[in-house]
């Protein structure tokens, strides 16, 4: 059922490019973001990004905008409250995620009083991926790409600061800097897929590809190739068949979100066995 | 080559080393004895700088240190090999992609035939065992040749075989390439065939030199402030304080003295 007309749609072209970039980021830096044991760092600011999302709706201006300035300033304020130890860092997050929360609420409350944005709370927390603005695509690439870079320069760093952070600092980096620069390069990339598979659902773009691929990958490189490639096609895939849903309940689709998770899930859980299949094979080799 | 000239360290105003003094020739492999919170790491950290004394000078000759810290967690699903930690050691600081590197390989190479790790220098790291994991933490510690080691409790949690292999591996490196070795452990016994200086730290404060100096009742009871016995059994050292647990102060009921139990 999909023909050239998929490819020739406006707001699929919109949604398969920056859908395409939102996953791709997240599943570079999810990477690192599992690593560092931060799934709940990143799913936090995806949350409070969505204070920013809500706003954007209430004063016009363009959402990745409010998603991105949003999830900054709560990395900003996570890092402020400060934590040394894992443990704390939990507590300053569900903290930072309970402020954001609030402001979210409030706004939200607004866009639907205040503005004919009847479908605001299901747009920021659900996403709109068939909803973008062409417009939005500049800014899309060019913070994604920043965050591409910023993680590759990080790269050595982080791993280094993931076996001990001793380690690192021993050898003159700041363990805590380093920090700081990966939850903002965190902040951009929950704020892309916040702005197109909605604000609850980047969680799983973020976490899921990066968790399946750790299963898999006895290097970095190639758990990043494989976090990248499930993250993808769970976006693309999902694009594929929401639009293909138009055919299958006539008058109305599917959302796109509800096929990514479910990509991204089918995927964790083929891993498992998967991962446990190579780990047999690699010790029977050696 | 190491020198550290009354070091003392508090932290939130509790004393946790106080007028730390020795030095080490190059060299010199020494054991660093202590019981669970005598400020074994803390030592260790404040030589590398991790930690600033409140009084007191580290000098270490400008040198570079090779560093083990204590309990490494290591998470199973860490997308590492063993010779991607080795590489970090050497690189692992500087920013950007690593390229691939001729060189860069050799180096790693021959530091895992060093530590005897050739076997399963491309095992994820986390599915190795203690004693593997703790030779390539060795490697990764040694791959920028530096001259100075420490290690903190590296034989914590090994079986007794492991803790015979990394003994002997350290006193081969220590040997072989004039590295002067500083490790902390709770128990001197395993140290004993290869160490040529002990520091000994107690309440704070610290003895050192040589085993024969620093391991006897007199020494020992005057760091610790009561009488201890040291007794010298099958080729083995107990450090127990007499009349047990009862004869120990108050300060002292914290830290138990046994240092060693017979196995
Ligand atoms: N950052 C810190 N802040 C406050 N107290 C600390 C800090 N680090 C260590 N301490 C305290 O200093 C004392 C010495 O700790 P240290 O870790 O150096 O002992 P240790 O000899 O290495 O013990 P173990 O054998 O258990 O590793 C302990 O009482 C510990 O609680
Ligand atoms: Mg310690």
């Amino acid at each position: 059922m999909i023909g050239a007309a998929f490819f020739t749609n406006g707001p699929v072209q919109v949604a398969l490019i920056i859908g395409g970039g939102a996953a791709l980021v997240s599943a570079v830096v999810g990477v690192f973001t599992v690593l560092r044991g931060q799934s709940f760092a990143g799913h936090a600011l995806a949350d409070i990004s969505s204070a920013g999302g809500s706003a954007a709706l209430l004063f016009g201006i363009r959402p990745l905008a409010g998603f991105l300035a949003m999830a900054a300033l709560g990395a900003g304020g996570m890092e402020a409250i400060g934590a040394r130890q894992i443990r704390e860092r939990d507590l300053v997050t569900g903290i930072v995620l309970g402020a954001g929360l609030g402001v979210t609420a409030l706004l939200l409350y607004l866009d639907m009083t205040t503005t004919s944005a009847s479908g605001a709370a299901n747009t920021v927390m659900f996403g709109s991926m068939f909803a973008i603005a062409p417009a939005t695509i500049p800014l899309a690439l060019g913070v994604g790409l920043l965050a591409l870079a910023m993680t590759a320069a990080l790269y050595r760093p982080l791993l280094l600061i993931a076996i001990d952070p001793d380690l690192a600092a021993i050898r003159g980096i700041d363990p805590r800097l380093i920090g700081l620069a990966h939850l903002l390069v965190l902040a951009i990339a929950v704020a892309l897929s916040a702005m197109t598979i909605g604000a609850i659902l980047s969680t799983a773009l973020l976490i899921g590809p990066a968790a399946a691929s750790l299963r898999l990958a006895t290097r970095p490189g190639t758990a990043i190739l494989i976090a990248v490639a499930i993250g993808l096609s769970a976006t693309w895939g999902g694009i594929a068949l929401a639009y293909d849903s138009f055919y299958w309940t006539p008058g109305h689709g599917w959302p796109v979100s509800v096929f990514v998770v479910m990509i991204v899930l089918a995927a964790y859980l083929a891993a498992g066995p998967l991962g446990s299949a190579l780990a047999r094979r690699r010790m029977a080799r050696s | 080559m190491l020198t550290l000239s009354s070091i003392s360290v508090a932290f939130a105003g509790r004393t946790i080393l106080h007028n730390v003094d020795f030095t080490l020739a190059q060299g010199s492999f020494c054991g660093l004895i202590g019981s669970n919170g005598s400020g074994k790491t803390t030592l260790l950290r404040t030589i590398l700088g991790l930690v600033k004394p409140d009084r007191g000078t580290v000098d270490t000759g400008g040198h570079e240190i090779g560093y083990v810290p204590q309990k490494i967690q290591l998470d199973p699903f860490m997308p590492l090999r063993a010779r991607d930690v080795v590489a970090l050691g050497l690189d692992g600081n500087r920013f950007g992609l690593p390229l691939p590197s001729a060189a860069r390989r050799r180096t790693v190479d021959a530091m895992l035939t060093a530590v005897d790790a050739t076997g399963f220098a491309d095992r994820r790291v986390g599915d190795l065992s203690g004693g593997q994991q703790q030779r390539i933490m060795i490697a990764h510690a040694l791959v920028r040749r530096p001259k100075l080691l420490l290690l903190d409790e590296p034989l914590a949690n090994l079986d007794l075989r492991s803790v015979a292999e990394v003994v002997s591996l350290l006193h081969t490196l220590s040997f072989e390439q004039r590295i002067t070795v500083l490790l902390s452990a709770h128990d001197m016994n395993p140290l004993l065939p290869v160490m040529d200086r002990i520091v000994y730290l107690a309440n704070g404060s610290s003895v050192s030199g040589t085993v024969g100096e620093v391991v006897r009742g007199a020494v020992l009871s005057r760091l610790y402030g009561y009488h201890i016995d040291v007794i010298r059994v099958h080729g083995r050292v107990l450090v127990v304080a007499a009349g047990g647990e009862d004869a120990l102060d108050a300060d002292a009921a914290c830290e138990p003295v046994h240092v060693t139990q017979i196995r």
